[in-house]
């Protein structure tokens, strides 16, 4: 890692239970660099949510800890470093009796500032939404609205980081990859740094430029999405890389199977005619 | 006879104090309710506790509810002292805020618990304090639910209020709990339709601002939230007015005197009459009626009651635990110097008439039988068959009588107290159990076996008096000449107008002016 660390995991460790002795995550060390997106990949279980949520606090670590831009996050005010921090995740969680626009406007408003109209109408247009939405209830929004309006509000405290848990798990393909690629280009033309949890390998390899592979509370593979599709990373990441790759396999081989017949079907649908 | 529209019209009293006493009562269940939701929320072990007994509280009758509140509040004047009181409005508002706990605090519980978990994830993510997401996010989004539990604890509390009438606070029951007893049923009918009106209007507002809260429209909870407000502003101000305009009491001044009674036409028309007595001799009186035996006795021994009618036989028995019968003068006396030692209450003197249990035959049947005295039942006893209230063969009054006269019944039955005398009419019973001075003994039909060996214990009316009065020479003169000059008769005569049921019956006051003018003095 060449550029500055923005996060740091410092041996982070997280224990549940009455006795402490289920581990989800356990002693974790690495650093984010600014401006990288990074995917956390792995099956469920594996801990990579608890790994994300020790960084804007929702979860404490039982040891070890987390440093974001070299300050440790259990001592900073949850309120200060959640506004640095946008958050996005599956269940979206946009608050029912706001306006859209409150909703977007909640975590300035909480530090006593209220955005100006201009800026949500802004913030909407970068998700791609209408900016007359804002006076709209969440539930006239569609799910892939909605979690548009989730990114925004993310974005409403101009973060230096945005954590994503499983951001798109809930929504429909196309949604999906519409989507996916809209937060990319944000990341680069924000100026991001995105620290994304998936499960989903096709999704990290295709938007991310690192690949973090948990398995069981211990990372077990950091790679490029090159290296990884290069067959680095080991047996877990290569097993996840698997999937992907071998229904690509498939697709493809159907494809061909289909132009072969098309192929083979020609020249006799031409004899014919002839 | 007052018809059902002229009495509603004169319950406005008690209609404001129940509105004051049902309010406050379900203010304090919210108080008390909300704070402990929150916490119960956050903690499995509180919800449980919490929930467990605002449950555990519900399966207590009402009424008896209201009543344990007597011997709580007693106790507890160990560490408040004497000035707590221990009847009224204090024990009706406790008792009534226990009983709203459960719905408001089992809605607010149910509501946090089942909100949407990725909203409260969104809250901490970005950045909500605790107090931040409490009031922005889980309140209002909780608080249609908590309305509803509210609507359900306000019509719960409403008619349950009814019932504080037995510890002796005001409201809508007093109407109820008169009428039953004197079987005044417009009465009756005037408190019931109140009460019901008044809880279905209150469930009706309470609804208009549940589903306000729940379409997020401000203007209809907001409308609904200031009518109530002015409900009850409106209800405290019929309620205290009065005492706010009113000139401070002189020093010395012994205020209104209260006259308690207890559920029955007896005891409304004895003080009635006392009251008329004192009220000619210009002091200011209230009644406080429909009390318990126990609550009244007590509440005289607190002075939060000036005068009852008490009888022997319920005090020695109740108060003394005594279950030996010493003679009729004897256990009068002792009684006298036992209050005086123990509850510092003024024995002022006995009224001349005793309501004891006893045994009423229909005279023509005794005849045939040739019976006069419960000597001669127990001849023919095996052949009759007797009726009685479900709890008299349990009591030790009827024991006394079957072992003192060997008496052995060929059939006993059990009647509620209304149909007694119907069923010793239509001859379904030869002999069933009765209180002496029942007004439809007036009547010549039927007549009292005599009871030669003193079985039954002796039940005569005396006139207890407060600490706070049992000195005061004045209050002492006026009611001293009523002292030994009511007879059985009259007293039975004067029941009987009031428990009769053709156009000659009488409200409980008209029939204390005509024993009042009966008495002569």
């Amino acid at each position: 890692m060449t550029a500055e660390a923005l996060l740091r995991f410092d041996a982070a460790e997280r224990r549940y239970g009455a006795r402490n002795d289920v581990v989800a995550v356990g002693g974790v060390s690495c650093e984010i660099a600014r401006g990288s997106f990074v995917a956390l990949v792995g099956a469920s279980g594996s801990g990579k949510s608890t790994l994300l949520k020790m960084v804007n606090t929702l979860v404490e670590p039982s040891a070890g800890r987390v440093l974001f831009s070299g300050e440790d996050v259990a001592t900073l005010k949850p309120s200060t470093l959640r506004r640095r921090v946008g958050y996005v995740f599956q269940g979206i969680g946009l608050f029912p009796h706001f306006r859209v626009g409150e909703n977007i406007a909640i975590g300035p408003r909480l530090a006593g500032e209220t955005l100006p109209s201009e800026r949500v109408a802004e913030l909407l247009t970068l998700v791609e939404l209408e900016p007359d939405m804002a006076s709209r209830m969440p539930d006239e929004l569609s799910g892939g609205q909605r979690q548009r309006v989730g990114v925004a509000r993310a974005l409403a405290g101009d973060p230096e980081l945005l954590l994503m848990d499983e951001p798109f798990g809930a929504l429909d393909p196309v949604t999906r990859d519409a989507l996916g690629e809209r937060v990319r280009e944000l990341h680069d033309e924000l100026g991001l740094t995105t620290v994304m949890v998936t499960h989903d390998m096709a999704e990290a390899l295709l938007l991310a430029d690192r690949v973090m592979v948990m398995d069981a509370g211990e990372l077990v593979a950091d790679e490029t999405p090159r290296s990884l599709l290069a067959g680095k990373g080991g047996e877990v990441a290569q097993s996840l890389v698997a999937v992907p790759r071998d229904q690509a396999e498939k697709l493809a081989a159907m494809e061909e199977s289909i132009a072969a017949k098309a192929r083979a079907q020609s020249p006799s649908t031409r004899g014919a005619s002839a | 006879m007052t018809g059902f529209w002229e009495t509603l019209f004169t319950l406005g009293d008690k209609l404001t104090a129940h509105i004051v006493l049902a309010a406050s009562a379900i203010a304090l269940g919210i108080l008390v309710a909300l704070p402990l939701a929150v916490w119960a929320a956050r903690s499995q072990s509180v919800a449980r506790i919490a929930l467990g007994f605002a449950s555990l509280v519900q399966t207590i009758p009402a009424l008896a509810l209201l009543a344990l509140f007597f011997p709580i509040l007693l106790s507890l004047r160990a560490v408040f002292g004497e000035s707590l009181p221990t009847l009224g409005f204090l024990p009706a508002l406790l008792a009534l805020a226990l009983y709203a706990l459960l719905p408001i605090l089992r809605n607010a519980v149910t509501a946090q618990v089942n909100l949407d978990p990725g909203v409260l994830e969104a809250a901490d993510g970005v950045g909500m304090t605790s107090w931040q997401k409490l009031t922005l996010v889980e309140a209002p989004l909780s608080a249609p639910f908590i309305m509803a539990g509210i609507r359900t604890a306000s019509v719960w509390t409403i008619g349950a209020a009814t019932l504080s009438t037995t510890i002796g606070q005001p409201s809508l029951g007093d109407p109820i709990f008169a009428g039953l007893q004197t079987q005044n049923w417009n009465l009756v009918l005037a408190g019931c339709f109140a009460s019901a009106g008044l809880a279905l209007a209150v469930d009706a507002l309470l609804g208009v601002i549940e589903s306000g809260l729940a379409l997020r429209r401000r203007w209809q909870y907001g409308g609904g939230f200031a009518a109530v407000a002015l409900g009850i502003l409106a209800a405290c101000a019929f309620q205290f007015g009065d005492d706010l305009f009113a000139k401070e009491r002189a020093e010395g001044d012994l205020g209104p005197i209260v006259i308690g009674s207890k559920q029955f036409s007896e005891s409304y028309i004895l003080s009635e009459l006392i009251a008329d007595r004192l009220r000619a001799q210009g002091f200011e009186v209230t009644n406080r009626t429909g009390l318990g035996s126990a609550v009244l006795h007590g509440s005289v021994a607190a002075s939060s009651v000036d005068i009852s009618v008490d009888y022997t036989g319920t005090v020695w028995t109740n108060e003394l635990g005594r279950r030996d019968n010493p003679g009729r003068d004897k256990v009068f006396e002792t009684i006298v110097e036992w209050e005086r030692q123990n509850t510092g209450i003024r024995v002022l003197g006995r009224l001349g008439f005793e309501n004891a249990y006893a045994f009423a035959m229909r005279r023509d049947r005794a005849a045939e039988l040739g019976v006069t005295s419960l000597e001669d039942i127990a001849r023919v006893a095996p052949r009759l068959t007797v009726g009685g209230d479900p709890e008299f063969f349990e009591r030790p009054e009827w024991i006394s009588v079957r072992d003192t006269y060997g008496i052995e019944f060929g059939r006993t039955r059990n009647f509620s107290p209304t149909f007694m005398f119907n069923a010793l009419r239509s001859g379904e019973a030869d002999a069933i159990s009765a209180y002496s001075t029942d007004g439809r003994l007036a009547a010549d039909t039927y007549f009292l076996l005599d009871d030669p060996r003193e079985a039954l214990p002796s039940y005569d009316a005396m006139l207890m008096l407060s600490p706070r009065i049992g000195e005061n020479e004045e209050v002492l003169a006026a009611l001293r000449p009523l002292i030994g000059t009511i007879s059985p008769e009259a007293m039975r005569k004067a029941n009987f107008a009031v428990d009769r049921e053709d156009d000659q019956k009488l409200s409980p006051k008209q029939a204390a002016r005509e024993l009042a003018a009966s008495l002569g003095n």
